[in-house]
């Protein structure tokens, strides 16, 4: 009995050892692991301090060259910028002027070739027919009118007579006395009649024109242009049309009374002609 | 190489403003007829690259012209733009379905009538 209570004292020594031991191993590990924090944290500590000195640094801007070299770069780089925004704008407007001036040019040039071709077209012909065909072609294809008469002054009987119409017949546009309703008046007057809002066609008037034309050689008005109804893809007088109309009251008058003049003379020298004719004959 | 511009338009009047037009464009050189069976007549015995037709023409007018030319298949790749006075819908479609590339009505703005050949052509 004795004998194994020594022998249990003895195996709990070594127990006992080997446990110290154990706790031995693991304060030494506890302690190499807080030997660690400390330099981790002494590092840390460290790095705090550097950043929270460079932020100092950046804060005041003078401690960086590069930063400030950067910075500097910036602002001419935004000077730059703003300088390249407002020549931007600058060229944009520039742009919308030259586009306006183009569209300018354009209605500028449209209006020119219009009335070189109409003045050409008027004096390239001495029939009187011929001349009255070019009037109306002019009327239908530059000014865009679908009904419209051309009336001449008759010298003998001071009337106004039409002698070439279109959309309508001759006969239904009465003899009209200058001085007499819209087209008399825009004779004797000599002033073009522009109708400033044009309604829709409903019946033919011949004494209602939307525009009345006089052809004048100098004071004199030989005829008149009355035109009723405009193409359907036409809704008013352009400043092309008014243009058209100060040329056709003058070279349409002139072009008329020299074909007349020319056609009368004609006539005359075959007539003188015929008498040369007969008084040489014998 | 230059193109090749016809222009039929009983209206000398008209073929006269038609042809200073187009005589705005670059190399182009424009052919004229006064009704379309004289347009077809120039049309086959000459290179034309795109057609300006009128539709109201003595003879022959202008949407028959476009039914003998799209009917032909040596010239139906031509181009054609309608100038005429009738600005109706039905006027327009006729055309378009015979085969008209475009229509422009009377009185023309220059610009667009040009706008619209340098278009079909392809030129600048």
């Amino acid at each position: 009995m004795a004998r194994d209570n020594l022998k249990n004292k003895k195996g709990d020594t070594e127990n006992l050892f080997a446990r110290a031991e154990e706790f031995l191993q693991i304060f030494k590990k506890g302690a190499e692991f807080t030997q660690e924090l400390l330099k981790e944290n002494e590092r840390l500590r460290f790095r705090i301090l550097k950043l929270q000195e460079e932020v100092k640094a950046l804060k005041k801007g003078a401690a960086n060259p590069d930063v400030e070299e950067l910075r500097r770069r910036v602002k001419e780089l935004e000077r730059e910028k703003e300088e390249l925004l407002r020549r931007f704008k600058e060229v944009e407007e520039e742009n919308k002027d030259f586009a306006a001036k183009y569209v300018e040019v354009e209605e500028e040039n449209n209006t020119l070739a219009n009335l070189y071709v109409a003045s050409y077209q008027l004096h390239s012909t001495l029939d009187f027919h011929e001349v009255l065909q070019i009037i109306m072609e002019i009327i239908i294809n530059l000014i865009g009118a679908e009904i419209f008469a051309i009336l001449l002054l008759d010298e003998k009987t001071r009337k106004l007579n039409a002698v070439a119409a279109e959309g309508v017949e001759l006969e239904d546009i009465p003899p009209i006395s200058p001085g007499e309703g819209i087209i008399g008046e825009a004779a004797e007057k000599g002033e073009n009649y522009l109708c400033q809002s044009i309604g829709p066609f409903r019946i033919f008037d011949p004494e209602k024109p939307i525009a009345a034309i006089p052809l004048k050689i100098k004071d004199k008005t030989i005829g008149v242009i009355a035109i009723y109804k405009l193409l359907q893809q036409k809704e008013r007088f352009t400043d092309l049309d008014r243009e058209l109309f100060t040329l056709l009251a003058g070279h349409a008058a002139t072009a008329i009374f020299s074909a007349r003049l020319y056609s009368e003379s004609e006539r005359k020298l075959s007539t003188f002609q015929g008498f040369i004719e007969l008084l040489t004959k014998d | 190489m230059g193109h090749h511009i016809l222009v039929v338009e009983d209206s000398p009047t008209m073929r006269q403003l038609l042809h200073f037009t187009l005589k705005r464009l670059k190399g182009v050189e424009v052919l004229e007829a006064g009704d379309g069976v004289e347009g077809y007549k120039v049309l086959t015995s000459n290179k034309v690259d795109l057609i300006v037709a009128d539709l109201n023409m003595p003879v022959m007018d202008g949407l028959k012209m476009i039914s003998m030319i799209k009917g032909n298949p040596a010239y139906r790749e031509i181009p054609i733009v309608v100038v005429t006075t009738e600005g109706g819908e039905e006027d327009r479609k006729k055309a378009m379905a015979l085969g008209a590339n475009a229509y422009i009505t009377k009185p023309i703005q220059t610009s667009q009538l040009l706008s619209v050949v340098k278009g079909l052509l392809n030129i600048g």
